[in-house]
């Protein structure tokens, strides 16, 4: 049974979004999140790689042999990111230079290559653009999410616009540094997949030893 | 001499590339449920990982970086944008030679690190070494030094987490927190820890 195009689009927003539930693609995901714009522009560009790769490697996918698929694939894909990385450097310097080695890091993305392998290598170029898309945007809003929590609570700012109006500028908010150290990102996600879990409780895993109920002898004594 | 080990200490623990780069962190997560397999992992990490830097190195600079074919005649070509395309060849054929070696005269340690060698191939905790190798303008000795360096650090770091993850399983986590979001907030705590090494010199 094929699932609607409406559900390629839309599950992997939240049902099965890439991050909270797959866990892939983590690495470029923590690390780009200091500000909200290095985060949207890493959204943007993963973005469209996904779907790029999506697109292609499911118009070839009847003329390219199995034993082959992964390496044409991640040429595909290296190839696209190069293309991004090149473009950024020409026309978006500054952040470039901020994200400094994770947009070449695209390449070994997880998702990019598990999109690839597990839809459309079986799917037809629209389904698979749809798919990538959503997988990209599912990606994207975490990050954005991620990056404007830890921008606005460590800096106190949003795009580099004052919201929070700090002490060091004559303000009132004393800025969390936490915000913007690398754990932050990691506490921050794991609060968020608890939160999507809490809402989705069948995305929950079991636990793997059940604590015995205290009898009540036990607690008489 | 002094250089070599402060560089070895930043690349192990002062900037984990686990823990302070988040990279590598699909796998980082996914096979440190045990401390068994993650040993292994780690150590399959550390060995690619200081095979493939120098490797890397001498390719960079010798054929791709800013007038790199001088030696070829060729002093105005800059290939440094193949630099990413070079690097994830090189590492997928290291891998590749490194199984083929290791199941030759080694078949003890290619049955312990089997399954985790093709997995190291798409680690971005390589392809990242690589390229931060590249913008730091590590020297070849450097780029051997921060290879294994930052392997050990790779590979400490997923020990540490599987270690913490055994004990976990004993303890009462909430419903939704259960599996993987309480391991990132493990690891969270982690980080924080080894941000204690910042500003450790020696020498």
């Amino acid at each position: 049974m094929k699932t609607s195009l409406k559900q390629v689009f839309f599950n992997p927003l939240v049902n099965d979004n890439p991050i909270t539930l797959q866990i892939l693609g983590l690495c470029s995901a923590l690390a780009v999140t200091k500000t909200l714009a290095t985060a949207l522009i890493m959204s943007l560009a993963v973005t469209s790689v996904i779907t790029l790769s999506n697109a292609s490697i499911s118009l070839i996918r009847h003329h390219m042999p199995r034993q082959v698929r992964l390496i044409v694939q991640i040429t595909i894909i290296a190839s696209l990111v190069i293309v991004v990385d090149q473009l950024l450097k020409a026309y978006a310097f500054e952040i470039s230079k901020q994200l400094s080695v994770f947009v070449g890091l695209i390449v070994t993305n997880c998702i990019v290559m598990g999109r690839a392998e597990a839809f459309a290598m079986r799917n037809g170029v629209w389904r698979s653009v749809l798919d990538g898309f959503g997988n990209g945007l599912g990606y994207s809003w975490i990050l954005i999410l991620v990056g404007s929590i830890r921008e606005l609570f460590g800096a106190g700012t949003l795009l580099s616009i004052e919201i929070l109006p700090t002490l060091s500028s004559g303000g009132w908010y004393q800025p969390a540094a936490l915000m913007h150290l690398p754990p932050s990102a990691f506490l921050i996600i794991g609060f968020l997949i608890w939160g999507i879990r809490a809402w989705k409780s069948e995305q929950a895993e079991s636990s793997e030893f059940q604590a015995r109920p205290t009898s009540s002898s036990e607690v008489a004594r | 001499m002094s250089g070599y080990a402060t560089l070895f200490v930043q690349a192990a623990l002062v900037e984990n590339l686990a823990l302070s780069f988040f990279l590598g962190m699909c796998m980082f997560l996914a096979v440190s449920a045990r401390v068994e397999t993650a040993l292994g992992m780690g150590l399959a990490v550390l060995v690619v990982q200081s095979i493939t830097l120098p490797v890397n190195n001498l390719i960079h600079r010798y054929l791709l970086a800013e007038g790199a074919l001088s030696w070829a005649g060729l002093p105005d070509v800059d290939l440094s944008f193949l630099a990413l395309i070079c690097f994830i060849g090189v590492i997928a054929a290291m891998v590749q030679i490194l199984e083929m070696v290791l199941e030759r005269y080694f078949p003890a340690i290619h049955q312990g690190l089997g399954i985790y060698l093709p997995l190291v191939t798409v680690n971005c905790a390589i392809l990242g070494g690589s390229l931060f190798m590249v913008e730091r303008h590590y020297s070849f000795g450097e780029s051997v030094v921060y290879g294994v360096g930052s392997g050990f650090g790779w590979a400490l770091a997923i020990a540490v987490l599987a270690g913490v993850r055994e004990k976990l399983k004993y303890s009462d986590v909430p419903a939704g927190l259960q599996g993987t979001g309480i391991t990132f907030i493990a690891v969270g705590l982690i980080a924080l820890s080894f941000m204690a090494f910042s500003g450790l010199q020696i020498g």
